[in-house]
C-alpha cells in the first residue's frame, strides 16, 4: 500500500495560489476565460505544426514570471503528469516514416513532426493549466465558474470537494499509517486490506458529512448555498483578456515564427 | 417575556438504536449567565447541546429557548438565537474560504450584500481574525480555526453561544487566548467540556451530567472543588486546584 | 486513462464539452427538485473521499502494477445516477486543475468517459438488474465486477474514438484497441472487486447508512429508460452534426482516421466546400498566408505526390526551425528578465 506522491504537490500548488502579485489579483473569470481560449487555440494548430507552436510559450512563461511561480516546480509537476499523450504520441514516428521535410540534409519523417507537435502541445496545455491553478485560488475558480453560468449545485460540489480534500487526505494518511505500524511491513492480501481501509475512510466520511450538515443547519442552511455578489471585472481584467485574445489571434493566424526565422536567416546571411 | 433564556423541562432523548442518552434533564439558564456542562464520556453532554438548537428534538419533555418551545416548526427561529460551535472546527468550517464561511450564516438570514460584509467584518474583528479573511480553512492553525468557527457563529448575532469542547485540539497558548476571548463576550454561554480549568476560568455556574440526568448544579467554584462529587463522575479536581508541590 | 488535451482536436473537445455540460445541467436541475438537503454536503464530502481514497494504491495481484478505486460505479450505487454524475464531474474537474490530469479541454471527454457511462448507462441497465435489491453480497460482487468492467471498456473505447477522431495520433484503430481494451479489462475487474468489497463492508459494519442513503435519493426509480434513450439520441445527433462539419473542414482529421481504420487509400477531395471558403477568407484576412495553406501551385503538386501530407516545404521549415529557436530564446529571456527584475525589487 503506497501513497501516490502526486498528492503531496497539491498542497504546494494550493499555497502558491494565495500569492499577492498582479496576476493573482486578476479576476478569476478573466484568467479562466483566457486559459480556455489559449488551450483551444493551441490544440487547433494542425497535426504537423511544430514551429508555429513556439510563440505560445510566451503566455505560460509570462504568467509564471509575473506571478513569481517557481518554474522548476511547474516543470517537475509536468513530468509526473499522467503521460498518456506521450505514450500514444510516441507511436507516430514508428508508424509514419515517410519523409515530410528535409532540413539541412536531414530528412524528418511526418511521424516525428507530429510527435514533436504532440509533445509541445502537451507541455503548453499542461503547463498553462497548472499555472491557472497556481495563480488563482480554487475558491476563486469556483466563483468564476458560477458567474460564468455553471450550475450552482455543481459549483457547491467543487467547493466541498476542495474544502475536505485536504482534511480527508490527512485522514487517509492516518489510517494507512495506523495499519503500517501494526503490520510491520508485512505484505499480502492487499486488496482485502485496501477494501477495509477504504471502507473505514468511507464510514468516517459519512459521519463527517452528517456533522457538517448539522453545522450548516445551525447556521440557517435551507438547501441553497448562498453567495455574495462579487466585484465586477475591472479595466485591468478586460485588458488582460483582450491582450491575450490579440496575441492568440496573431500567433494562430500569422506565421510569426517563420517570419522571425527568415529575418534571422537574412541577418545571418 | 420570560427572564430565563434556556429551559429544559424533564427532557428525555432516545437514539434510534435504542440508547437512552437523556433521562429527564431539568435546568434553567438566565440572561448573561455562563454555564459549564461537565460529565464523564457518554454522560450525554453532546446530546444535550444538540438539543439547544434543535439538531435533535426531545423524545419527551420540553426545551424552551427564549419565547419558543423547541419543535420542528420553531427550530429555524431558535437557531437564530442560539449559536452552536461543535467540537471539530473542520466540520464547522465547511466553506472554502474564511470569508465565505463567516458570511454563510448572515446570507442565510437574508441580509443584503453590504450588511453581510459589515457583519463578517465585525465578527472577524471580534476574534482578531480580519487578516485571515481570504484564507482557506486548511491553511489555518488549530487555534485560528476555532476562533473562526466562533466568529462564524457570532456573525449570526445569537443571544446564546453554546460550545462543545472548544479547546480540545488547542495548544496551551491558543487555549489561553480562547479563554480570554470567551471572557470578553457578554452573551449567555454554555460550554460543555472535560477541560475543568477552562470551565473554572470561563463559567460562574456548573452543571454535572451523569447517566442522562443532572447530578449537580451550582456555582462553578463549589462544584469544581467537590472532589467526591467529581470523582463519582469520572472527573478530577481542576489542575489549578490540585495543589501539587 | 484520462484523455489528454494534447491529443485532442478542438472539434472533438468542444463537442464533448457541450455534451457533458448539457448532462451536468440536466443532473443539477433534476437533483435540485428532488434532493434531500442532507445530500448536498454528503455529495461534496464523498467527492473528497474518492479523491483521498485514490491517494492509496494497492498492488494488483500478479501484475505488479497498482490499482485504486475508480469512483463512478461506487458513487452511482451509493448516491444514484444524478448525484453520482455530479460528484464524478467535480472529482475530474479538480484532477484536471490540480494534476493537469487530462486537462481542461479534455475534461468534457473525461467526464463523458468516466462519468456518463457508469452513472447513466451501466448503473441503471446493468448494475441494478444484476444486483437486485443489493442484499446478497454475491450478487453485489457479480454486479460490481461486470458493471465496472463494462463501464471502463466503454470509457477506454471512447478514448480510442476520441483520439482517432482528433487525428493527432498515427496509431491504427485495431492496434489502439488492442492497447487499450485488455488493460482496462483488468483494471475494471479489479475496480469491481474493490467496489463490491467496500459496499459489502459498509453493509456489514453499518447497514443503516446504505438504507438512509437510498432513502434520501431522488424519488427512487432512478432514470427512465425512455428519457435516457431520448437524451442519448439528441446528443448523438448533435455529435454527428458537429463531427461531420468537422470532417468536411479538416482533411487530416476524421477522414484520415477513417482511412486508417478501413485501410482504403481513397481520400476525399480537400479544397472543396467549407475548406475553400475558409481558405479564401484566410487569404483575404491574413497578412501572411498561413503556411499550412501554401501557394496554390506548390500545394497542388505536393498533394498529388502524397495526398495525406501536410503542405510543408523544405524552405519554410528551415525558416521555421530557425524561427522556433529564436522565439524560444526570446521567451526564455523575457521570463528570466522579469524574474530578475522582480527579484531585485522584492
Amino acid at each position: 500500500m503506497t501513497f501516490n506522491r502526486n498528492y503531496f504537490d497539491i498542497g504546494r500548488l494550493d499555497r502558491l495560489a494565495y500569492g499577492r502579485t498582479w496576476v493573482h489579483r486578476l479576476d478569476p473569470r478573466s484568467k479562466v476565460v483566457a486559459t480556455l481560449l489559449y488551450l483551444l487555440t493551441v490544440v487547433s494548430l494542425p497535426k504537423y505544426e511544430v514551429a508555429a507552436l513556439t510563440p505560445f510559450f510566451l503566455f505560460p512563461v509570462l504568467l509564471a514570471a509575473l506571478a513569481g511561480i517557481p518554474a522548476r516546480f511547474i516543470l517537475r509537476k509536468m513530468l509526473i503528469v499522467s503521460p498518456f499523450a506521450i505514450v500514444i504520441g510516441i507511436a507516430n514516428p514508428l508508424l509514419d516514416t515517410r519523409t515530410a521535410v528535409v532540413i539541412a540534409g536531414t530528412p524528418l519523417s511526418g511521424g516525428l513532426l507530429s510527435f514533436f507537435s504532440i509533445l509541445l502541445k502537451f507541455a503548453l496545455t499542461v503547463g498553462t493549466t497548472l499555472l491557472l491553478i497556481a495563480t488563482t485560488s480554487f475558491p476563486g475558480v469556483c466563483h468564476a465558474f458560477r458567474r460564468l453560468g455553471v450550475p450552482s449545485l455543481f459549483v457547491s460540489q467543487l467547493m466541498f470537494l476542495y474544502r475536505y480534500l485536504f482534511v480527508l487526505m490527512e485522514e487517509a494518511m492516518r489510517i494507512v499509517r495506523a495499519r503500517e505500524m501494526r503490520s510491520f511491513g508485512a505484505r499480502g492480501a492487499e486488496i482485502r486490506v485496501y477494501v477495509r481501509l477504504v471502507g473505514t475512510l468511507f464510514l468516517r466520511t459519512v459521519d463527517r458529512a452528517e456533522r457538517i450538515y448539522d453545522a450548516m443547519l445551525s447556521r440557517g442552511f435551507q438547501g441553497d448555498i448562498p453567495t455574495l455578489g462579487r466585484s465586477r471585472m475591472a479595466a485591468a481584467d478586460l485588458l488582460f483578456v483582450a491582450t491575450t485574445v490579440g496575441f492568440l489571434g496573431l500567433f494562430r493566424f500569422v506565421p510569426v515564427t517563420e517570419g522571425i526565422g527568415r529575418l534571422a536567416q537574412g541577418v545571418l546571411g | 417575556m420570560s427572564h430565563h433564556i434556556v429551559e429544559f423541562k424533564d427532557v428525555h432523548f432516545r437514539y434510534p438504536d435504542g440508547t437512552e442518552a437523556l433521562r429527564g434533564v431539568n435546568f434553567r439558564i438566565t440572561h448573561g449567565e455562563s454555564v459549564g456542562i461537565v460529565g464523564a464520556n457518554g454522560a450525554g453532554k453532546s446530546t444535550l447541546l444538540m438539543h439547544i438548537n434543535g439538531c435533535l428534538l426531545p423524545t419527551a419533555g420540553t426545551v424552551t429557548i427564549g419565547d419558543f418551545a423547541l419543535t420542528a416548526k420553531t427550530r429555524r427561529e431558535v437557531r437564530k438565537k442560539v449559536g452552536v460551535v461543535f467540537q471539530n472546527p473542520d466540520d464547522q468550517l465547511f466553506m472554502p474560504t474564511v470569508f465565505d464561511d463567516v458570511a454563510f450564516g448572515p446570507l442565510n438570514l437574508g441580509m443584503d450584500d453590504a450588511a453581510v460584509r459589515e457583519r463578517v467584518d465585525q465578527a472577524l474583528a471580534l476574534v482578531n481574525g480580519r487578516q485571515l479573511k481570504d484564507k482557506p480553512p486548511h491553511h489555518l492553525s488549530a487555534g485560528q480555526k476555532s476562533s473562526i468557527a466562533i466568529a462564524a457563529v457570532m456573525a449570526m448575532g445569537p443571544d446564546i453561544l453554546a460550545m462543545d469542547e472548544p479547546a480540545a485540539s488547542l495548544d496551551p497558548r491558543s487555549r489561553r487566548l480562547l479563554i480570554a476571548l470567551l471572557n470578553t463576550f457578554n452573551h449567555s454561554k454554555i460550554v460543555a467540556s472535560h477541560d475543568l480549568d477552562l470551565i473554572l476560568d470561563v463559567c460562574q455556574r456548573c452543571i454535572v451530567i451523569g447517566g442522562g440526568t443532572v447530578v449537580a448544579d451550582g456555582p462553578a467554584r463549589e462544584i469544581l472543588t467537590n472532589a467526591a462529587l467529581l470523582e463519582a463522575n469520572n472527573l478530577e479536581l481542576p489542575l489549578t486546584l490540585q495543589g501539587r508541590s | 486513462m484520462h484523455m489528454a488535451d494534447a491529443l485532442l482536436s478542438p472539434a472533438v473537445g468542444t463537442t464533448l464539452w457541450a455534451g457533458t455540460a448539457a448532462i451536468t445541467g440536466f443532473a443539477s436541475h433534476r437533483l435540485k427538485k428532488q434532493i434531500d438537503d442532507r445530500t448536498i454536503p454528503l455529495m461534496g464530502v464523498l467527492g473528497a473521499f474518492i479523491f483521498a481514497s485514490q491517494m492509496i494504491n494497492f498492488t494488483i495481484p500478479g501484475t505488479g502494477s497498482s490499482g485504486h478505486l475508480g469512483g463512478g460505479m461506487i458513487l452511482a450505487v451509493l448516491l444514484g445516477p444524478h448525484a453520482a454524475f455530479l460528484v464524478m464531474a467535480s472529482v475530474l474537474t479538480v484532477q484536471a486543475l490540480f494534476f493537469a490530469d487530462g486537462g481542461l479541454l479534455a475534461l468534457g471527454c473525461n467526464v463523458w468517459n468516466l462519468g456518463v457511462y457508469p452513472c447513466y448507462l451501466v448503473y441503471p441497465f446493468l448494475y441494478k438488474p444484476l444486483a437486485g435489491g443489493g442484499k446478497s453480497p454475491g450478487r453485489v460482487l457479480t454486479a460490481s465486477v461486470v458493471s465496472a468492467a463494462v463501464a471502463l471498456q466503454l470509457g477506454a473505447f471512447s478514448v480510442v474514438l476520441e483520439t482517432l477522431l482528433s487525428g493527432k495520433s498515427e496509431l491504427p484503430f485495431e492496434a489502439f484497441l488492442l492497447l487499450m481494451q485488455p488493460i482496462h479489462l483488468v483494471i475494471g475487474i479489479v475496480e469491481g472487486f474493490v467496489t463490491a468489497g467496500v459496499i459489502n463492508y459498509v453493509r456489514t459494519a453499518r447497514p443503516e447508512i446504505l438504507a438512509s442513503m437510498a432513502a434520501s435519493r431522488p424519488l427512487g426509480r432512478d432514470v427512465q429508460l425512455r428519457k435516457v434513450l431520448a437524451t442519448f439520441a439528441v446528443l448523438a445527433v448533435v455529435t454527428g452534426g458537429v463531427l461531420s462539419w468537422f470532417a468536411s473542414t479538416h482533411p487530416d482529421g476524421l477522414e484520415w482516421s477513417i482511412q486508417r481504420v478501413t485501410g482504403s487509400d481513397s481520400l476525399p477531395e480537400a479544397g472543396q466546400g467549407i475548406v475553400s471558403v475558409l481558405k479564401r477568407f484566410q487569404e483575404k484576412t491574413a497578412v501572411l498566408p498561413d503556411y499550412s495553406f501554401a501557394p496554390a501551385g506548390n500545394e497542388a503538386q505536393k498533394a498529388e505526390e502524397s495526398p495525406a501530407w501536410p503542405m510543408v516545404d523544405g524552405g519554410t521549415s528551415a525558416a521555421g526551425i530557425v524561427g522556433a529557436a529564436v522565439v524560444l530564446g526570446m521567451v526564455l529571456l523575457v521570463g528570466l528578465g522579469i524574474r530578475s527584475f522582480r527579484g531585485r525589487n522584492s
